[in-house]
């Protein structure tokens, strides 16, 4: 039975459908219940809803043998897994943002507000860029407007939520999609289904 | 005298008999009874398995380190000693912080150290106590081997800058194809020229199915002697009885400024991560003026604390 952690939300309803056509169905998942873990004995599936942020401490600890998790997550965690397939959803960018007309002055330390501590740092460390990072948890538009911070790093995928807030992307880090991740000692014990598993989602990826 | 098994906890038992085991191959044990400088770390820190190191000023007033390694130090006290095979093993806590969350922590960990003529025969031995390491601990086990010269040829076909080296060694670890592929679109590097490496990332199995075409693309890149060692290697390995747990995997790897040659990993069935990591380690001996050919490896026993008597893991 291969365990996989699906992320909460719309992208985890969205590529449980890629899951469910690739030959791994298991309709309950969908069904509005307390339950929390759903088996299909016959598609040899077991899925669990967790938050998309801790999928990846879900299949690194082996609790889960793949799951599905957004490469930003995977960038700022760095957890030890492999990473087997882009499945092309849940499509944004990291970016850098801040007020449009923000002119970066090198001669003062770059305040950056984030959720994303390690990126923000690798991405400005490789530009040689002094910076002073403050974590938030969330609402990180905010920071730039309050003067909390002259610029944020953050997930952007239209766009809507930078302009209604005369925000503006200054830069583009990396695109961002979904990545179906394995657990390095689960994939030489379950080998055989988790590559089944990768090309059946291949094929569904590249149908898309 | 007799210590009966219920006084020790399974990471004492098993670190015990492991000893045992390295006794009985002729391996003698290195006591790690001194620090070192915490320069010697910080020179080579990329070697380390985790960033921080614990420092301390002695009584002399240099800084030292508390032990985050044992085979650094074992290299730098070393001599080379030509014509004679200098064999190891060593039972020490190391202290290191896997993440920055947890912070320090205090590990056991077990090894050996083999240096001096390394031939095939000893590549074959070293592989062979890995795979009895892992047997002694669980019989549901997997030795995973690649190959870091064949890997090395791959990668430089793509690009022989060292930030994108890295980047696809590190691509290569997580079996991510996408990941390659997309470091040479971004870069305007010829995909073609990653092809040698992404078939060896999709190689995956025993060294029976997998050596043909290992050899082939070894052939195509320059790197034929060093597929053709492991697989003599492999051939020798044939008499351990563990060879039907070989897996040759090329996302066992290592960082090429101290690793060469065979590269391994052991996963024990239940335990998400390595329990074993291992290789040749050349290019370290090189940095600290030591001559000698090397190879070695560490069990973490501090990963085994869940394994049950039967030799599952518990949850």
């Amino acid at each position: 039975m291969l365990n996989v952690a699906l992320p909460k939300g719309r992208l985890g309803e969205k590529v449980y459908g890629m899951f469910a056509r690739a030959g791994f169905e298991c309709p309950a998942v969908l069904e509005n219940s307390r339950k929390l873990i759903f088996d299909n004995e016959a598609a040899g599936v077991r899925y669990f809803w967790v938050k998309p942020s801790d999928v990846a401490i879900y299949v690194e600890r082996g609790a889960a043998d793949v799951g599905v998790a957004g490469k930003d997550i995977l960038l700022e965690y760095r957890p030890e897994v492999y990473e087997l397939l882009d499945l092309n959803v849940g499509k944004c960018r990291m970016a850098v943002a801040g007020p449009a007309d923000f002119q970066d002055r090198e001669d003062r330390t770059l305040r950056v507000a984030t959720k994303f501590s390690r990126i923000a740092r690798d991405y400005y460390a490789g530009k040689g860029r002094d910076i002073d990072i403050i974590h938030l948890n969330g609402s990180i538009e905010i920071a730039p407007i309050l003067g909390l911070s002259d610029v944020i790093v953050d997930i952007v995928e239209t766009g809507t939520t930078l302009k209604e807030n005369n925000l503006a992307v200054l830069e583009t880090i990396i695109p961002i999609s979904a990545r179906l991740i394995a657990n390095k000692s689960g994939f030489k014990f379950k080998t055989g289904p988790i590559q089944r598993l990768t090309e059946e989602l291949r094929k569904e990826v590249d149908r898309a | 005298m007799i210590i009966e098994d219920q006084v020790m906890d399974a990471q004492e038992r098993i670190g015990f008999r492991l000893r045992e085991l390295y006794h009985r191959h002729g391996y003698r044990r290195y006591r790690m009874s001194k620090f070192e400088e915490y320069d010697l770390y910080s020179r080579n820190k990329d070697f380390l398995f985790s960033d921080g190191v614990i420092t301390f000023t002695d009584t002399n007033g240099r800084l030292m380190a508390m032990k985050p390694d044992v085979t650094l130090s074992i290299v730098k006290n070393g001599r080379d000693v030509p014509d004679a095979l200098r064999k190891l093993y060593y039972h020490e806590n190391v202290y290191r912080a896997p993440d920055q969350e947890s912070g320090f922590r205090e590990m056991t960990q077990v090894g050996v150290e083999c240096m001096g003529p390394v031939d095939e025969a000893c590549l074959a031995e070293v592989l062979a106590l890995a795979g009895e390491s892992l047997a002694l601990c669980s019989e549901r086990y997997v030795l995973e081997i690649s190959q870091l010269d064949v890997l090395s040829a791959a990668v430089n076909r793509v690009s022989e800058e060292k930030g994108i080296r890295k980047a696809l060694l590190a691509c290569t670890t997580e079996k991510n194809r996408h990941g390659i592929l997309n470091l040479c679109r971004e870069n305007g590097l010829e995909e073609k020229s990653a092809e040698p490496l992404l078939r060896l990332i999709s190689l995956y199995g025993s060294p029976a199915s997998v050596l043909p075409e290992l050899r082939e693309i070894a052939g195509e890149i320059g790197a034929a002697d060093a597929a053709e060692e492991l697989s003599e290697v492999l051939d020798q390995l044939e008499e351990s009885g563990i060879s039907e747990r070989v897996l040759i995997d090329f996302s066992a790897t290592g960082d090429l400024k101290y690793y060469n040659g065979i590269a391994f990993k052991g996963f024990i069935d239940g335990i998400p991560g390595a329990v074993l990591s291992g290789g040749q380690y050349e290019p370290l001996m090189r940095r600290l003026g030591r001559k000698d050919r090397a190879i070695g490896f560490a069990v973490f026993l501090n990963q085994l604390e869940r394994l049950t008597e039967g030799g599952g893991a518990n949850a």
